[in-house]
């Protein structure tokens, strides 16, 4: 088949300004690049794989911390916990996709991920994931959310990988674009580490996994566009995932590992084969030879634009020594897999790829990453930021608590999640200390006394508010619980979600946001050891709001035989019942409140006060492990009442205690009961302990409130605050009823 | 006291199985690959692991059954050697015939994870010798295909012969449809051959047998199998 002519619509149609062509037939050394060539560039140069929109914005994030063992760069970072072992985690989008085809997309994104963490040598232990949808009764949605959650299990269950915690938020600006960000975390030991680099001239190049098919072909281009009324149509550029092929390629590689057989390695993900060879080959300062002759394939007659271009799931390219060919391919053959060698690295610094004998690729490898099209674009404050931050809240008291905190806590927003954890193995691998349900997961290294936790959070309607404290207090809150689960943090990862980058208000929030995570992964000692950036989300000009959603991962590290596993809800009658930090700084701006109860997102969101989340979080963590508080539960969405609520009926233990609470307040009562504010945790401990646990407080610095006492089967909270005070008395078999049906309800299941 | 753990490719409770029985019960515990022919010899107990063999892609258990291991599991049951298969591992043995009826989709037609109760049926076999008859285990589940089936005459046949191991149940130990979390037929979650010793169970023992974990109600079971 003859090669079409490339024209100016050719160069528009993959996605390359006019500049970036010229760029491009440079790199070619003066002339048109060939027809697979122009795929690559197109692909390599795409925002999904090039960051060329936000690579000037991600150096000022800090990468660097005493037990960070590999920064953003490769597959995923890799954090040192100690005695010889590491943590490799990493989060990544798959938004795109899997609006166009919830099951496949998101299951496909779990698989993508989970390549990642086991490229690096690591074994997969845990998996997180974060979801934002538009709200249940816009188009589609029950269906997107059904499909999702679906796919994420069926691609995690079958994997054997424990999906242990996660967090789904519904806003309206997500309803033409879903957000689906999965993030995996994985073990290994920190001197067999690998890398995705092709080393060593004449070493053999090894094709490994599935076949190649004509699925996926230019999915990283489709992710770097907006939608627009034919999305539906690019839906043979989702992917489909098989994560039996997946298992089995896990199982083979960490045979190759624990037998030393590999010298580089890197998945096959956006962009495919043509990715992989030209970052190992650059990583390396080496070339690679290509023959697609070799590359095994699903059909016949695929031209080489289409191999190179697929994204068919489940393969995987290394690199070997020339004596260990035999054994690396005795070991997926072992597993039911096709391998074979398909070049070699070579010393000359270019990509070289041949079919059918002709040349069809000879590029230099480092130009195509080095010289990629980096661009500072204008950013500009948007003109409306004043508009949104303008909240009259005397319109919008509370006139019945009561009722407002039930249909609260029945919200989509805040009700219970069990219909979807449900759909997940949580417990696979023996290691689910806390999982779903809690304030933050914590999983136990099998075999030592450490555990880790882990807790993905944003809250969206902060940033679109207010970018850089917003961004901040996603880190905030991820650090908050992990103190919940007696973490201290070790690192982070980021998704960053937003809008068309080349809308100056879309890039001055991408900043912003980028030094409010960095502020706030300095002060609180999580940098930030990998991520991903999705732009584009957005539909007919429509954007969602912000959603730089970051994985915050701890270390506990003394998990004796009488450690007491920790709980967010009251564990038993007549524990004092208190409030970890300073309310001053609450703020019905951006809450939940405002948003489920009068459909607003508004007002000046809470600042992030790093020194009082270090202080509180510090406390916190020293207490749940001393077990001197037996239950800590942060205080986010929904506020100080919300909070109660979830200590008391909303949680799916099996006990249920309800408490007697008291407040005084110079804020309204609304702010008091529903105000958000970041700092604060809600915890318990037996009278006994309280002496001891207070003169913690002190010496920690951490205001610290009696609120009242555990017990009984009802909430009743009494608030004296400015204005008017308030009695709230409700049956904790009410809460746990709203709470425990409220999403299945709303989404019409 | 040797146990040996088969790994069937999508096997993903295989490393689970292992722990519980080598590390937790300090039984030596070996693993079979499921392309050997025969089985390690001196076995005491053989265990099929939970996951998805070959990604359940046809009916679950319906390729593995042919997995060249399985003729030496049959051989070793047939002699009254001790073999027991947790989740997949009893879809396998339905499958391959060593235990009666199937597992068909859930009810709900979803995957469901969560920690259930089930009741103990009987004392007469060596998994269940150290419980009582009408006991609450509380034991997690995770499965999409758990809905046992059985014609009417097996099932009169299981419950005349005593071969029902467990029931779902509610917390107090009644039989309610409401705590049947798959639909299987008269709320069985766990069966066993004639012999006594060919045991399938969709609830994983292994996975609530350490207090860390959450209870030691999965541990009585492993225990009596291999005798301590």
């Amino acid at each position: 088949m003859q090669d079409p002519t490339i024209t100016p619509e050719m160069v528009e149609e993959h996605g390359l300004t006019p500049e970036e062509y010229e760029r491009a037939r440079r790199i070619c050394g003066g002339r048109d690049p060939s027809w697979p060539e122009l795929g690559i560039f197109s692909v390599m140069w795409s925002e999904h794989c090039s960051y060329k929109s936000s690579r000037v914005h991600l150096k000022r994030l800090p990468t660097e911390g005493p037990r960070v063992l590999i920064g953003p760069g490769e597959n995923a970072g890799v954090v040192d916990i100690g005695d010889g072992q590491a943590v490799c985690f990493k989060m990544e989008s798959h938004n795109h996709p899997s609006f166009i085809e919830p099951y496949q997309g998101a299951a496909t994104g779990v698989g993508g991920i989970l390549r990642d963490i086991f490229t690096m040598g690591a074994r997969p232990i845990a998996s997180l994931n974060s979801l934002r949808f538009g709200m249940p009764d816009q188009p589609r949605m029950s269906h997107l959310v059904t499909g999702v959650v679906a796919g994420i299990g069926g691609y995690g269950n079958c994997m054997g990988v424990p999906t242990v915690g996660g967090e789904v938020q519904f806003h309206p600006s997500y309803g033409g674009n879903i957000l689906v960000n999965a993030f995996n975390l994985g073990l290994v030991p920190s001197d067999g580490i690998f890398l995705g680099q092709a080393t060593g001239v004449g070493n053999p190049v090894i094709y490994a996994g599935a076949r190649t098919g004509r699925d996926g072909i230019h999915g990283a281009t489709m992710a770097s566009d907006s939608f627009d009324d034919e999305a539906m149509e690019k839906r043979p550029t989702v992917q489909v995932g098989d994560p039996f092929t997946e298992k089995c390629v896990l199982e083979a590689c960490l045979e190759l590992f624990a037998q030393d057989l590999v010298v580089g390695i890197q998945d096959m993900g956006a962009a495919g084969l043509t990715c992989s060879t030209f970052e190992m080959a650059d990583r390396a300062g080496t070339g690679i030879a290509l023959d697609l002759d070799k590359i095994p394939l699903r059909e016949e007659g695929m031209t080489p634009y289409e191999i190179l271009l697929s994204e068919s799931q489940e393969r995987m390219l290394l690199v070997c020594t020339p004596d260990n060919v035999d054994a690396v391919l005795e070991i997926f053959e072992k597993w039911g897999l096709s391998s074979v060698v398909c070049g070699e690295v070579t010393d000359n610094g270019r990509v070289h790829v041949t079919h059918g004998g002709q040349t069809v690729v000879d590029l230099p490898a480092s130009p195509l990453s080095d010289e990629a099209p980096v661009y500072d674009r204008p950013q500009a404050e948007p003109d409306t930021l004043s508009e949104r931050r303008r909240l009259d809240e005397a319109q919008i008291a509370t006139t019945a608590p009561a009722d407002d905190l039930l249909r609260l806590v029945a919200s989509p927003n805040l009700s219970s999640r069990r219909f979807i954890y449900r759909q997940y193995d949580h417990m696979v691998r023996l290691g689910t200390l806390v999982g779903p349900g809690g304030d933050a997961a914590l999983i136990r290294i099998v075999g030592t006394d450490k555990a880790v936790g882990m807790t993905v959070d944003c809250n969206g309607r902060y940033v679109w508010l207010d970018p850089r404290e917003g961004a901040a207090m996603a880190i905030a809150e991820g650090v908050r619980n992990l103190a919940c689960v007696g973490a201290e943090p070790i690192g982070a990862t980021d998704c960053l979600n937003f809008g068309n980058p080349e809308r100056p208000e879309t890039m001055w929030e991408f900043s912003e946001a980028i030094d409010g995570l960095s502020d706030a992964c300095t002060a609180l000692g999580a940098p930030i050891t990998g991520g991903n950036v999705s732009f584009y989300n957005e539909t007919d000009d429509e954007g969602i709001i912000p959603t730089p959603t970051v994985g915050v991962v701890g270390l506990v590290e003394d998990i004796g035989d009488d450690w007491a596993n920790p709980s967010a809800a009251f564990v038993a009658d007549d524990h004092i019942v208190a409030l970890m930090g300073d309310p001053a700084g609450e703020t019905l701006g951006g809450s939940e409140y405002l948003f489920t109860l009068h459909g607003q997102t508004a007002g000046v969101p809470p600042r992030c006060r790093l020194d009082a989340e270090k202080a509180v979080s510090t406390l916190c963590r020293t207490l749940v492990r001393s077990g001197q508080v037996v239950s800590a539960h942060d205080v986010s969405d929904g506020g100080l009442l919300v909070a109660l609520a979830e200590c008391t009926g909303c949680h799916e233990g099996a006990v249920k205690i309800g408490a007697s609470v008291s407040l005084t307040s110079s804020e309204s009562r609304t702010c008091a009961l529903f105000g958000e504010g970041g700092a604060r945790i809600v915890v318990s401990y037996p009278a006994e302990g309280a002496a001891a646990v207070e003169a913690a407080a002190q010496s920690h610095g951490v205001p610290w409130l009696i609120l009242g006492r555990t017990g009984g089967d009802r909430l009743a909270v009494d608030v004296v605050a400015a204005g008017e005070g308030a009695s709230i008395d409700v049956a904790v078999s009410d809460l746990y009823t709203e709470w425990a049906n409220g999403l299945v309800r709303s989404l019409g299941l | 006291m040797r146990v040996a753990v088969i790994t069937f490719p999508g096997s993903n409770c295989d490393d689970d199985c292992h722990y519980v029985f080598g590390d937790v019960l300090g039984k030596e515990t070996v693993s079979v690959w499921h392309r050997e022919v025969s089985l390690p010899t001196g076995l005491d107990v053989v265990v099929l692991p939970g996951g998805f063999s070959y990604g359940d892609y046809l009916r679950t258990g319906a390729i593995a059954r042919f997995s060249r291991i399985m003729s030496a599991v049959a051989d070793f049951a047939r002699d009254g050697g001790t073999v027991i298969g947790i989740c997949n591992g009893f879809q396998i043995l339905c499958e391959a015939g060593l235990l009666p009826g199937a597992l068909i989709r859930n009810r709900s037609l979803r995957f469901i994870c969560e920690t259930v109760s089930i009741r103990c049926e009987t004392t007469g076999s060596i998994l269940t010798q150290k419980l009582q008859v009408g006991q609450v285990l509380r034991v997690p589940i995770a499965h999409a295909e758990g809905c046992y089936q059985l014609d009417e005459g097996g099932l009169q046949r299981l419950e005349d012969e005593g071969q029902v191991l467990f029931r779902y149940c509610a917390p107090d130990g009644t039989l309610d449809p409401a705590a049947n979390p798959n639909g299987s037929k008269r709320s069985i979650a766990g069966v066993m051959n004639a012999g006594r010793n060919v045991f399938g169970m969709m609830p994983h023992p292994e996975r609530i047998s350490e207090k860390v974990l959450g209870g030691v109600d999965g541990r009585a079971l492993l225990e009596g199998l291999v005798g301590l």
